[in-house]
């Protein structure tokens, strides 16, 4: 133990010069650049996987190919029409969720404060059962799946926004925001509860199905509102990110280093919150892939604060991993939610139980 | 490590920033030998009313911050000192008056650009766990980068001489959490210090730090104020402010009751009136800054 405390003794003042392109200069961090690099790869790989597994199996090398353009007719139908859509779901809701869950994490600084404590999910599930329950068999056309997604988009929204302005006092406190989230989840919990309660026991079991969230039968156009609003909103994301990096440092110093804190928090928060309903639109509430997305990103990466896009890969990762495991790898089909909680829990427990014991090794 | 100037510090710099610190220290240099009062304030409140959801702290204040001293804020405690000092920094906007800043007023200057002139130091800032002393100084650059250009050679520069001008250089790989409290706030200063600018605003810096590590902390603000900075602080001690102060604001319930050199400032019956304080103002053996010597009740 005593020789690596040996060996860290080096030379003074050691500052990264950093890498220059052009005009363009940024930071070099060699560990973070390969564990995002690995993380991409590990993330397609995955999504070919999940192409490839179904009741028509279809090997890596053709799906890639097909992927590209190159396949036969018989895997392009396959691929292109039935599986690709449902892939490109888990891609784009795990993606969301996990930078959603970075962004709020950070603005709060505490690691409970993911979309679903923040009420966005619950809010969304709330709205999307009131249109599946009150408008019952009548309006059954409309409502299906564009119509329940936009209900839950708007749900997600509005309840976003509702706990944001609850939380306002003269700025946002991580606590106050996670103590207003957890209520106002918890009365859209009620208000979910009591909808099927009343509901006729049909339109329960079509709510339910969404309720525990699940990429079943996801057609293209479920998913291309979706991909092209998390694009447009990562673009902004990104944009806004580098004026984020001080507030990790609390909102008064990032102040003084030149940041308008409350507008940059704002933006990055509405983004935040509808990424979160974009993805809850699509698969549903699909629980805990934003708490841990980030935190698991983290500790791989070793950064201090939520990485952004790590976070959104582990997220996909998480969650096409976990449709592959709910599909193909257990005896019974279980919702993905289901599957990305255990192992997603798990996962994340035994990252901070070694951490503990390194720390207490030293 | 004393005397490195700030104005070093920035000549590593090539772009806009150079030019930037040195029209604003260009006002500083002549008053840095004499006496401090004669140069224009580079910060200055003209009639500002402050306060917090309808409750006025400060009502119509004038205050101005000369050149190249360490000015400190002293007052009981909800006086408005912190206040006073959020308001400097545009931190706070006031109801009424304005703020100006090296002639200009600050509530029209973009937050950049007065992050570039004036650095300041929140009371009791927390970094995030696992954030290495060097990553946190480096977030002082913010202000001179921009999204394409987010880390140079010269930011390396400037950071490195941060680091070592505070004396945090050995540390630089340590995480900020695992530091003594002394240490973490030279680390802080540090960052503020790489903001490149000559005009520190520090709200308590020596809040929770026992009497050595705050005589380090004040030494290094000293060293500061050696190499050209103006430096506006909060302190809680009232013999430290007057050790270590050219210049004092003592203010009660939102008022500037005196300002001017400890010696003539610091009188019993002024703690009285400030604080309600009973003590004696005795000459210090060393300096020519005065001693207060709390009676309290029965220690006569």
């Amino acid at each position: 133990m005593n020789e690596t405390d040996v060996k860290r003794d080096k030379p003074p003042v050691t500052v990264s010069p950093g890498v220059r392109l052009g005009r363009v200069s940024f930071v070099w961090r060699p560990w973070l650049v390969l564990v995002t690099v690995l993380l991409t790869a590990a993330t397609f790989l995955v999504f070919c996987v999940s192409i490839g597994v179904g009741d028509f199996p279809i090997g890596l090398p053709q799906v890639v190919t097909t992927l590209l353009g190159q396949g036969e007719q018989v895997d392009e139908f396959v691929i292109m029409d039935l599986r690709l859509p449902r892939a490109l779901a888990g891609l784009v809701v795990g993606i969301a969720l996990g930078v959603s869950g970075a962004i709020t994490q950070s603005v709060a600084r505490n690691p409970l404060a993911s979309p679903e404590i923040l009420g966005i999910t619950w809010g969304a599930g709330a709205v999307a059962v009131f249109l599946v329950t009150v408008s019952g068999g009548t309006t059954t056309a409309v409502v299906n799946s564009v119509g329940l997604s936009a209900a839950a988009l708007a749900g997600g929204l509005l309840t976003g926004l509702l706990v944001y302005f609850l939380a306002w006092r003269r700025g946002i406190d991580g606590m106050r925001l996670i103590l207003i989230g957890i209520s106002v989840s918890a009365v859209m919990q009620a208000i979910t509860t009591w909808l099927l309660v009343q509901a006729d026991i049909r339109d329960v079991a079509r709510a339910q199905v969404w309720l525990v969230g699940s990429l079943d039968n996801r057609s293209w156009d479920d998913v291309r509102v979706a991909l092209w609003c998390t694009l447009v909103l990562l673009v902004v994301v990104a944009g806004a990110a580098f004026q984020f990096k001080p507030m990790h440092l609390g909102d008064e110093v990032a102040a003084g280093l030149g940041v308008r804190y409350t507008v940059v928090r704002a933006v990055l928060l509405l983004c935040a919150v509808l990424l979160a309903a974009v993805a809850v639109s699509v698969a549903g509430p699909v629980a805990f892939v934003a708490l841990v997305a980030p935190q698991v990103a983290m500790r791989l990466t070793r950064c201090p604060t939520p990485p952004l896009l790590a976070s959104g890969l582990v997220g996909a990762l998480l969650l096409i991993g976990a449709d592959l495991v709910a599909r193909a790898g257990l005896p019974i089909t279980l919702p993905v939610g289901v599957v990305t909680a255990a192992i997603g829990g798990p996962f994340l427990v035994y990252l901070l139980v070694r951490g503990n014991l390194r720390q207490t090794d030293r | 490590m004393a005397a490195q100037s700030i104005t070093e510090i920035e000549s590593g710099t090539d772009d806009d920033t150079v030019s930037d610190i040195a029209s604003t220290s260009g006002s500083t240099a002549g008053s840095l030998t004499g006496s401090g009062d004669r140069g224009a304030a580079r910060l200055a409140a003209r009639g500002v009313t402050v306060g917090y959801a309808g409750r006025t702290v400060i009502d119509g204040l004038d205050v101005s911050i000369p050149p190249g001293v360490i000015t400190t804020i002293i007052g009981p405690n909800g006086c408005g000192k912190s206040t006073l000092l959020r308001t400097l920094t545009r931190l706070l906007k006031p109801a009424k008056g304005t703020v100006v800043l090296d002639g200009e007023d600050i509530a029209r200057l973009r937050t950049r650009d007065v992050a570039k002139k004036l650095g300041l130091l929140p009371q009791a800032p927390v970094a995030p766990e696992g954030l290495t002393v060097a990553d946190l100084v480096a977030r002082g650059r913010h202000p001179h980068q921009s999204w394409l250009r987010q880390w140079s050679s010269d930011d390396a520069d400037v950071v490195a001489r941060a680091l070592a001008m505070t004396g945090v250089a050995d540390l630089a790989e340590r995480p900020v959490d695992s530091l003594s409290g002394g240490q973490r706030q030279r680390v802080w200063i540090s960052m503020t210090l790489a903001q490149g600018t000559d005009l520190l605003l520090l709200d308590e810096p020596t809040t929770y730090l026992d009497l050595a590590h705050a005589i380090d902390v004040l030494d290094l603000v000293d060293d500061l104020h050696e190499s050209g900075c103006t430096v506006v602080m909060v302190l809680h001690d009232l013999n430290l402010a007057t050790r270590y102060s050219d210049n004092l604001i003592v203010m009660r319930e939102g008022s500037i009751l005196a300002q001017g050199h400890p010696r003539d400032v610091i009188t019993a019956e002024l703690l009285h009136e400030a604080f309600g304080l009973r003590a004696q103002v005795i000459d210090a053996p060393v300096g020519d800054s005065p001693i207060i010597v709390p009676l309290g009740r029965t220690h006569v």
